[in-house]
């Protein structure tokens, strides 16, 4: 069928699909989310598709490849539906067994099921899995279930009902369910979505613009790409309910340059929602127009900021601009624009269908709903996880996140990005939501949560976050341009040895200046991972700068590699040892020379008798 | 890269100076790299100095102005991958290529890049070879797969 | 339409359109800058023309280059957090700029004499000395001369300005208007009998019809001409003999 066009030729559409589909195939989804394709998820969904071929089970299963299961730690992730079967890392050459002895006679193949790190207990049902259970995936959920390149696997489940509704609603109405539903905005500002809307529609212009902000930037941040790849739709759907409201006829989606995937799976989800008449004119035969184009980022962080994303949509470079006078006045060619971040435009249709009493329910009271962690770093289930705002560090980080691996410590948890700051194992109580890390000199932002275990060093950390920020700095103002760069050198003083408390001192005038002089979010937030470092963990500051040491034996001009006597005398090492300085014949313990050594790591790399120390 | 293909490029967007981002992206998607004449055309078919397409290509770090290597080895420095070790590939990579991280080799087989975060962070540290991304790379593993590009080139 | 506020407590009186930092200095109130010039758009980079600003109940410091005035706003131009925060911005730029007059100047009025971040990326012969990268050669080349030879490349602490690729730039007219405005003096120009020498390029001199002193390049020339709307013929003499030559008419004028 091509166009729909009214929302009861929708429900009809829908209801057919449903039909066909109900009670008669299983359905077998393949994470094919960037993380599983980095371990093969594509050959594991043509391994399934040859075999199902092969056995003539084509017309009773349907293999569907889908995006970001979430789980990323346990890929490829393999989901069998209606049973809820979970089969974790899965090899191509494991599809074979599977279709014989699951697919076709419902034998569970323990070695593939998900097996708890602490207790070893294993689980079948995806549900029953703790990483999944303590979950409330309001919008990672639909991923298991859609192939992002098939809207019919988007209307299937409801798909469009929402625009549907908003339309006979009339944005009044839709405007107010959206204040009502109190939605922030989940790219880090935590800003009301509704009130934004409604400053841009009461601005006075003839045009006005959407923007879906896609320029998910956060190092170690990837919920945006997995929503954009696994159910662009839902991002579709929602700025189409917003352009209603708005009164926007034009809309954009900025997605970075790093993210193909994405771009693929939204230019094929664009066209599709085209060809039903969701986009371009008379949507749904109410008269309102309004379609969408692509832009890709060019590889700047900046860009993720709102000013320097519209400078760089209209050819210039991604400069950030003063916002006293605000972008939902004048922003894009200096209309008004309203920009959204990914997560927030996948909210909207959940809350039309929902309503705002239901939404409101989820979550605080200051931030209902839910929200999109990266959970990544020194932890056990390394993935996405999807909560109601309101649970704590510790909820997230140990019930889901499985605690930290190989025996290590919790350390801290940096939250919100290089805006963010770092948190001790004092605060891990502490409620996620968008005002309680505040008060602690972090954020939630935009969702970004890296783990860091005993070996991990804080100076280290707030090095490494000031080389980022002075790297992605656009160099307009001076506070951010030659501040930054001067944090990261004084850091860096005090991370080869050479720092003294005069140092840190300077640190501290110089980032009051940084944080009160610039011109954008980049360089006022660009102070708190070294505030919140010098905050939680001066006594690690005081080893480096006092002691010449680094306690967690990162730092490399404090650290000194020795071969203990766990030492079988291998020779491997000493054969990979870049500089040849260690020492030693068969059977016998090799010694490195220290006044040589490189410290590449390399030998604690190779060595299989856990021999080598690092102190 | 053939001008004419280039004109193809800008007529596709309309030759409009707001597309100037999309218009060098995709030419680069071609030339892999941004090459001087190509520059300098793009700016007198879209009416903008060339002083802006510099800036742009300069500002924005997905683009290269110079060739780069055949294999193209990206290292992903986001922080989960950092927490993971991260830097000790750049350097792995930087000691057995013998050039310094953002250049390339002189026969120009091999380019060694950072990138901020691909997104991967499970399979942390990453890196990103000839487009196909290697996770849970170690000094040694990321060696010897350089190793083996290199022969397939005829020993290096 | 008039806008009443307040500078430091005094009641104060403007234009809508105008910045604060206009009608601050109008006012006869300090406030410093480096990259901010009447010829171009203020561009707000060098960050010492920071204000307080109070709109209601928000407080805010931002810059006041380009604030436009409002009513009822009330402005402090001098508290010590905000002079503590441009000597610390004068430091960051003296590192940088350390044989810089103007900025030598400035900063010793905010009690900077040396500054305790060391001299890195200007060191001699590795990176622009002096160069602040205020942007006034780049935007002057691109608001008021119309040439567009000149643009900031790179980001973050890799930022400069300049040509592109650093070499001699094909639309630059020689007319050395980015050299008069650069406040570090930075922009070298050699000027012989017949040529300049500028931003690695040479271009011939025009001379004057009357004296010989120099007027202009004849690119220059070629470039206004192009522009208009003064004709070829305007620019075969120099100012001063224009001068002397219109006066020397208006003399006549009535005899």
């Amino acid at each position: 069928m091509g166009r729909i066009r009214n929302p009861k030729e929708l429900h009809s559409y829908r209801e057919g699909l449903v039909a066909r589909r109900t009670g008669s195939k299983k359905v077998i989804a393949v994470c094919c989310g960037t993380g599983c394709n980095a371990s093969g998820a594509r050959k594991v969904a043509q391994a399934f598709v040859d075999e199902i071929q092969k056995q003539g089970l084509a017309k009773e299963i349907d293999i569907r490849p889908t995006g970001c299961h979430g789980f990323c730690e346990r890929g490829t992730l393999v989901l069998m539906h209606p049973e809820e079967t979970l089969y974790t890392r899965v090899k191509p050459e494991d599809v074979p067994e599977i279709v014989e002895k699951t697919v076709k006679k419902g034998e569970i193949l323990e070695k593939h099921l998900y097996d708890d790190p602490v207790s070893g207990a294993k689980h079948i049902k995806e549900q029953e899995i703790p990483f999944y259970k303590h979950q409330e995936r309001l919008i990672l959920g639909k991923n298991g279930l859609i192939d992002p390149t098939k809207i019919d696997d988007y209307i299937a489940l409801g798909g469009y009902e929402a625009l549907a509704k908003a339309l006979e609603m009339g944005p009044d109405r839709v405007l107010d369910e959206v204040k009502r539903a109190n939605v922030r905005g989940r790219g880090g500002g935590g800003f009301p979505a509704g009130k934004k809307w409604e400053t841009c529609r009461n601005a006075t212009a003839t045009k006005r613009y959407i923007i879906c902000n896609a320029d998910e930037g956060d190092p170690g941040a990837f919920m945006d790409r997995s929503v954009l790849e696994g159910n662009p739709h839902a991002v579709i759907e929602g700025m189409i309910i917003g352009a209603f409201t708005i009164g926007s006829d034009e809309g954009y989606v900025y997605v970075r340059h790093e993210y193909p995937l994405a771009v693929k799976h939204l230019t094929v989800a664009l066209e599709q929602a085209r060809e039903k008449g969701f986009l371009g004119k008379d949507i749904l035969g109410t008269g309102f127009g309004f379609d969408v184009k692509i832009n890709r980022g060019g590889g700047a962080f900046v860009c993720g900021e709102s000013t320097a994303l519209m400078a760089s949509i209209e050819g210039k470079v991604g400069e950030p601009r003063a916002k006293h006078i605000h972008t939902v006045v004048a922003g894009l060619n200096g209309k008004p624009t309203n920009l959204n971040n990914v997560e927030t435009w996948a909210n909207i249709p959940l809350v039309i269908e929902k309503g705002a009493d239901w939404y409101t329910k989820i979550g605080t009271k200051g931030s209902p709903g839910t929200k999109i962690f990266s959970l990544v770093g020194k932890v056990n289930n390394t993935g996405l996880v999807e909560v109601a705002m309101g649970m704590t560090l510790r909820q997230i980080i140990f019930d889901i996140g499985g605690g930290i691996p190989k025996g290590g410590e919790f350390k801290a948890v940096q939250t919100g990005g290089p805006s963010g700051g770092c948190l001790p194992a004092a605060k891990l109580d502490l409620a996620v939501d968008f005002d309680s890390l505040w008060e602690e000199g972090s954020m939630m932002g935009s969702g970004g949560m890296i783990v860091m275990d005993d070996k991990t060093c804080m100076v280290d950390v707030a090095k490494y976050f000031l080389n980022f920020l002075k790297f992605e700095s656009c160099g307009k103002c001076t506070t951010c341009r030659e501040g930054l760069r001067r944090l990261h050198e004084l850091v860096t003083e005090i991370a080869e040895g050479r720092g003294t408390l005069d140092t840190i001192q300077l640190i501290e005038e110089l980032a009051a200046t940084v944080e009160a002089g610039s011109l954008c979010a980049l360089g006022t937030t660009a102070v708190n991972p070294v505030r919140s470092t010098l905050k939680f963990f001066r006594d690690e500051y005081l080893a480096h700068v006092n002691e010449k040491r680094c306690p967690a034996g990162v730092c490399k001009a404090l650290i000194t590699y020795e071969i203990t006597d766990a030492c079988t005398g291998c020779l491997v090492c000493k054969k990979r040892c870049p500089e040849g300085v260690i020492k030693g014949d068969k059977k016998e313990k090799h010694v490195i020379d220290t006044t040589k050594c490189i410290k590449c790591g390399i030998c604690n790399d190779v060595c299989k008798f856990d021999a080598v120390r690092v102190y | 890269m053939e001008l004419s293909k280039v004109d193809a490029i800008v007529d596709n967007y309309r030759a409009e100076p707001a597309s100037l981002l999309a218009i060098m992206q995709d030419v680069q998607d071609v030339a892999h790299y941004l090459p001087r004449e190509i520059v300098e055309h793009v700016a007198k078919r879209i009416s903008v100095p060339v002083a802006r397409i510099y800036a742009m290509a300069t500002f924005f770090g997905s683009f290269h102005l110079e060739p780069r290597g055949k294999h193209i080895c990206t290292v992903c420095m986001g922080t989960a991958c950092h927490v993971r070790g991260a830097k000790r590939l750049v350097e792995q990579l930087e000691r057995d290529l013998k050039i310094k991280s953002g250049g390339t080799t002189t026969d120009m087989m091999f380019t060694v890049e950072e990138v901020n975060c691909v997104g991967a962070c499970a399979l942390g540290p990453l890196v990103i070879l000839d487009g196909e991304y290697r996770g849970g790379m170690t000094s040694g593993s990321l060696t010897k797969i350089v190793e083996k590009l290199g022969k397939d080139e005829g020993g290096k | 339409m008039t806008v009443k506020f307040t500078i430091n407590g005094e009641p104060v009186e403007a234009q809508s359109g105008q910045s604060v930092l206009d009608v601050a200095r109008r006012y006869g109130f300090e406030i410093p800058s480096l990259c901010h010039h009447e010829a171009v758009t203020p561009y707000g980079a060098c960050r010492l023309c920071l204000v307080e600003i109070a709109k209601g109940r928000r407080r805010k410091l931002t810059t006041s280059c380009n604030y436009e005035v409002l009513e009822g706003i009330e402005v402090i131009t001098g508290s010590p957090a905000i002079r503590q925060h441009r000597a610390m911005v004068l430091e960051l730029i003296l590192a940088e700029a350390p044989d810089a007059e103007p900025v030598r100047e400035l900063a010793k009025r905010y009690g900077v004499v040396i500054s305790r971040f060391k001299t890195t990326r200007a060191v001699a012969g590795e990176g622009p000395r002096d160069c602040i990268l205020c942007g006034l050669c780049a935007r002057v080349c691109t608001e008021v001369v119309k040439a567009d030879a000149l643009a900031f490349n790179g980001r973050g602490d890799k930022r400069g300005v300049g040509t592109p690729y650093s070499e001699a730039s094909a639309p630059c007219i020689g007319c050395a208007s980015c050299a008069s405005v650069c406040p570090t003096n930075r922009i070298v120009v050699k000027d012989t009998k017949d040529m300049r020498e500028i931003w690695g390029r040479e271009f011939a001199l025009v001379r004057c019809d009357s004296c010989g002193a120099p007027v202009m390049t004849e690119a220059h020339r070629d470039h206004a001409v192009k522009l208009g709307p003064l004709p070829a013929d305007y620019y075969k003499t120099c100012t001063a003999c224009k001068r002397k030559s219109l006066s020397g008419r208006f003399a006549k004028v009535g005899s």
